[in-house]
């Protein structure tokens, strides 16, 4: 038996003791708490098991907590800036201005949809040209306003489209790196879910990056990677393995500063968990780069990024 | 490899085997069997039907530079192969097999220059090295001569040929696009100007970081500019793509680049940029 089996095995177990324990009165709690204890420590040594290629199906759930939820959860309050002033409003990438822990701040985030009609409006999360020139323009005001910047990322890539071509989405990414790595005051970048490619760096290119303990990012999906690569996508897997796209994987190489830990089980599981968690995560690292001057931040900043790969780098 | 684009106005590349070269070469345009060093004097397009073939680094950086100007810079030290990559073929394997056949150390070449003698820091990538992919050596090579530039206060022109980031370094190759727009804003920084040209193919990461924020932007008639891959676009969306797709006239049509020249005229047209650009040009 898997443990995946196992824990499906256990948590059924369970759910009959809570059953019976209702119905008919009993005191059960004592074997439920045994039971659930087993339950968790299953949960966690299923997680820690996980291949890459778990980590990205797990990422990719559709009820993992969507980017609005997380912003909304983080922030004491948010107000939504819509609209990129030259095409349209696009719902897969938003953002706007918010307090966090009673200061001011610019959110952006990817959102993929929870219902199936908000999923179809937001291309489950991979936002086209308009979602990056709003990007870049709430960038902006950021940077007018002197505001810290904090980024969600979960998408699985930008939307590859005749539209998306046509109002230059390679030119907005680039755009919103440039504006990134200008910004004047601190940048934290989270990748909750997917981290894919383009459509992920556009809003990674922060002064700390921070990771979800099942997230995953990626220069291209492992089905991508498998049908350039193996000439067939049934190889996913073993892409997922060898592009080194787990969180644990990406700390390693010195990519991501942390990796946030999650409930066991994974992040739908628990969303208030995990939101804490992630709001204590970016709130140290925000005050740990109010410390800094402006100079020193840019000039830290740039380093990060100058020496990504070449020999001797601290990664 | 040479590329058409077809009655439909798609392109086809063709294998053209090799070194050592063969004399002959098929133009899979218009069927013509073309002398090699009759296409080389042609500057790589069909004497008879007019289809673009790939330049080399090289070639093009001949082909825009004054004779003998060129100086290339020495090769940076970077992590070779920083994931152990290893598909059908082990990326380190795949890495010194486009050495070998290009006679490159990696997708781009860049070193100083002269283009009607003002000084400039010269770029070009080369297809022909794994798609012209952007990983960890590439974003060297473009960090190093876009700094230089900037501080020695020369533009600096790239050619840009260059499928997007490399697979095989994963996060890394994706991180190179932060690399090259962080020197980029160096350029920025030190009042320097940046010119880009955009050739066949000019597509994905390499598009969505250093292509797309140059000062001036010249696209090579032949070019495709866009950044996802046609393929991709009708395989996730299943829309229908209008004819002249992501060519050159599509994305001048669009906004996205100043001027769309046909290569022999490349030159000329870079010159007439860089002498309005450089004071006392
Ligand atoms: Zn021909």
């Amino acid at each position: 038996m898997t443990d995946e089996e196992h824990l499906r095995i256990l948590e059924e177990k369970a759910a009959e003791l809570r059953r019976l324990a209702q119905e008919n009165g009993l005191d059960l709690s004592a074997e439920l708490a045994i039971l659930e204890q087993k339950i968790a420590e299953l949960k966690r040594t299923v997680c820690e098991g996980l291949s890459a290629w778990g980590r990205v199906q797990l990422a990719r759930r559709p009820d993992r907590p969507s980017g609005l939820s997380f912003a909304q959860a983080l922030c004491d309050a948010f107000y939504e800036l819509r609209g990129d002033r030259a095409i349209s409003d696009d719902p897969a990438l938003r953002g706007g201005v918010a307090k966090l822990a009673g200061k001011r701040i610019a959110i952006l985030f990817h959102q993929r949809g929870m219902t199936p009609e908000e999923q179809r409006q937001a291309r489950f999360g991979m936002a086209s040209a308009q979602g990056y020139w709003k990007a870049k323009r709430i960038m902006e005001i950021a940077a007018r306003l002197k505001l810290p910047l904090l980024t969600l990322i979960n998408t699985p890539g930008a939307y590859p489209g005749v539209q998306a071509e046509a109002h230059n989405i390679a030119g907005a990414i680039a755009c919103c790196i440039w504006q990134m790595l200008r910004h004047p005051g601190p940048t934290v970048a989270v990748i909750l879910g997917e981290g894919g490619s383009g459509g992920a760096v556009a809003l990674a290119a922060a002064d700390r990056v921070l990771m979800l303990e099942n997230a995953t990012y990626s220069v291209i999906s492992p089905e991508g990677a498998a049908s350039i690569l193996w000439k067939d996508a049934k190889f996913a897997p073993q892409a997922a393995e060898n592009l080194k796209l787990t969180a644990r994987d990406l700390w390693a190489l010195g990519v991501v500063d942390e990796v946030i830990p999650e409930p066991p089980g994974g992040a739908h599981t628990d969303l208030q968990k995990t939101v804490a968690a992630v709001r204590e995560a970016v709130i140290h690292h925000f005050s740990e780069l109010s410390r800094l001057s402006l100079d020193e931040l840019l000039r830290l900043r740039y380093n990060r990024y100058r020496h990504v790969g070449s020999a001797g780098a601290p990664n | 490899m040479p590329i058409r684009r077809d009655k439909r106005d798609r392109y086809v590349e063709v294998e053209v085997g090799v070194p050592p070269e063969p004399l002959w070469v098929r133009c899979e345009a218009c069927g013509e069997l073309v002398f090699r060093r009759k296409l080389q004097e042609n500057q790589y397009i069909c004497p008879r039907c007019g289809a673009y073939f790939f330049l080399s680094a090289r070639e093009r950086i001949a082909s825009l530079a004054d004779p003998d100007s060129f100086q290339e810079f020495s090769t940076p030290s970077i992590c070779e192969d920083p994931l152990g990559f290893s598909d059908q073929l082990p990326y380190k394997e795949r890495v010194h097999r486009a050495r070998q056949e290009t006679g490159l150390f990696e997708a781009v070449l860049a070193g100083s220059a002269r283009i009607g003698g003002i000084p400039v820091i010269l770029a070009a990538m080369d297809f022909r090295f794994i798609g012209g992919s952007m990983g960890v050596g590439v974003g060297e090579i473009l960090r190093t001569a876009m700094e230089l530039a900037a501080q020695e206060r020369k533009p600096f022109v790239l050619v840009v040929s260059s499928g997007g980031a490399r697979v095989q370094e994963g996060v890394l190759s994706l991180l190179q696009m932060v690399k090259v727009v962080a020197a980029r804003e160096a350029l920025a920084q030190a009042a320097v100007p940046y010119i880009a040209i955009l050739t066949y193919p000019s597509t994905g990461g390499v598009l969505a970081s250093i292509g797309s924020i140059a000062d001036v932007t010249i696209a090579e008639e032949g070019a495709l500019i866009g950044f996802a891959g046609p393929r991709v676009i009708e395989q996730t969306t299943g829309e229908r793509l209008p004819p002249g797709f992501q060519t050159a006239k599509f994305a001048q049509e669009h906004g996205m680049v100043d001027a769309v020249v046909p290569r022999a005229k490349l030159r000329e047209e870079l010159l007439r940029a860089l002498s309005v650009l450089v004071e006392g040009g």
